[in-house]
């Protein structure tokens, strides 16, 4: 029976690559693969293969500002009940997260998903709930599909989505890290296809390869890259068949497209990535937390705000630095008291790096 | 964030929005399938409370059958 963890066969694939004689710089975008690369020492062993493998901004917790964490801290002290995913309340805004303040009595509910939200808002229509809505593509839909089944009135999101192809883009536009093809996200491509993606290859001359998240899916997937790189092609390849086809998932595709609009949004770490958000498109402004509460937000409108001192969260998003080029790393941020989003999130790659090298 | 959780189909409401999914370990959760078009025993990736994909018994094959090429290939 072929298992995708197969050691013996990852053996194998190791040794093909290390045959193939190369230096090479990959970036993957996925907490998700980081957990396997670095949980089964694949990271370790690819780099023997003169392969390096970097996470960049893949972690949509770790890429959500301080300004939206200080709107959803405001929210609360405006006695708003606000609700998200367990990683994201963790995070600390300026100074606090929603965790410290959910200890001082504001109303902070961790939730699974968006419905559970929902039921929050159905139970309590005496309060007014405001779900803080991170993640990239494979959650949007999600999202999208609650907001087309009419939620409650005192029901209304606070709109943080992102989408990864253009944020790949502004990492190639910057340079600051030369790479030579993408591990694209498996779970984000199961909604948008493979076709988002080809103008990367296209413009760049970057190879990229769609992977699942086993360690076979991995190795594999580095094995298609670099034999593009040898063949001298760029193009994206789909090694993920089993979950993701050439046009994604149509249905959900039509949802987001119906429910929200591109804009150009910043994420930690960068400025502002064109096209790189959502926010909601008019017919749904009654679900928009920015709007509905503007008066409550309105101090923040022209404040600045400046990422925790000495963290190196941004670097590490944009590839340039690995977990334990951070001074902070293991002293002063340990995933009990995280400085930054990276060591907070379980997806973040200084909380994996944290987790397995004290095993 | 973007984990998805494979499980299968035992289950779908009246008004087929929700269906139950066994994740074989002995779990069992209600899941939204309006993103999907689902059958019971269908397999399904579960992400954040929705099934967001059928999973394809022929297209697992097809990745099989990239491993069987890929090792069966003479290094070059």
């Amino acid at each position: 029976m072929f298992s995708l963890r197969d050691k013996q066969i990852a053996k194998q694939v190791i040794s093909k690559i290390k045959k193939m004689n190369v230096n090479l710089k990959f970036m993957h975008v996925c907490g998700t693969h980081q957990d396997t690369l670095v949980k089964h020492g694949l990271d370790a062993l690819l780099k023997d293969c003169g392969i390096e493998i970097i996470q960049g901004p893949g972690c949509p917790v770790c890429v959500t500002t301080p300004r939206e964490i200080e709107e959803m801290l405001m929210l609360a002290k405006k006695g708003k009940t606000v609700a998200t995913f367990g990683d994201m309340i963790r995070v600390p805004g300026e100074t606090q997260s929603l965790q410290n303040i959910r200890t001082e009595g504001y109303d902070v509910r961790t939730i699974y998903g968006i419905e559970d939200a929902v039921k929050i808002a159905k139970e309590n229509k005496d309060k007014d709930v405001v779900f803080m809505a991170v993640g990239f593509e494979t959650t949007t839909p999600t999202t999208a599909s609650v907001l087309l089944k009419n939620p409650p009135s005192n029901f209304s999101i606070l709109c943080c989505h992102r989408t990864v192809p253009n944020a790949l883009k502004a990492i190639l536009d910057m340079g600051e890290v030369k790479l030579n093809g993408l591990i694209e996200p498996g779970h984000v491509s199961t909604i948008i296809g493979t076709k988002p993606y080809e103008f990367i290859s296209k413009d760049y001359d970057v190879p990229q390869v769609i992977t699942g998240f086993e360690p076979l899916d991995l190795l594999m997937s580095i094995w298609m890259l670099v034999k593009q790189i040898k063949q001298g092609n760029a193009h994206v390849q789909n090694e993920y068949a089993r979950a993701v086809h050439k046009n994604g998932n149509t249905k959900a595709k039509e949802a987001i497209d119906e429910v929200f609009e591109s804009v150009d949004m910043k994420w930690r770490g960068f400025s502002v990535i064109p096209q790189s958000g959502l926010m909601l498109r008019e017919k749904f402004e009654k679900y928009d937390a920015r709007k509905k509460y503007e008066n409550e937000l309105a101090e923040l409108k022209d404040k600045e705000f400046v990422e925790p001192k000495g963290c190196k969260c941004g670097e590490l998003l944009r590839g340039l630095l690995y977990p334990k080029d951070c001074p902070l790393f293991g002293k002063q941020c340990k995933p009990g008291s995280p400085v930054g989003p990276c060591m907070v999130s379980i997806e973040g790659s200084c909380n994996i790096e944290y987790r397995y090298s004290k095993k | 964030m973007c984990l998805a959780i494979p499980g299968k189909i035992i289950e779908i409401d009246k008004n087929k929005e929700h269906a139950i999914v066994d994740y074989g370990d002995g779990t069992k959760r209600k899941v939204n399938v309006t993103l999907v078009d689902v059958k019971i025993g269908n397999y399904v990736l579960v992400h954040a409370g929705f099934a967001i994909e059928v999973l394809n018994e022929k297209d697992a094959l097809e990745t099989l059958s990239l491993f069987r090429e890929m090792l069966s290939m003479e290094d070059e």
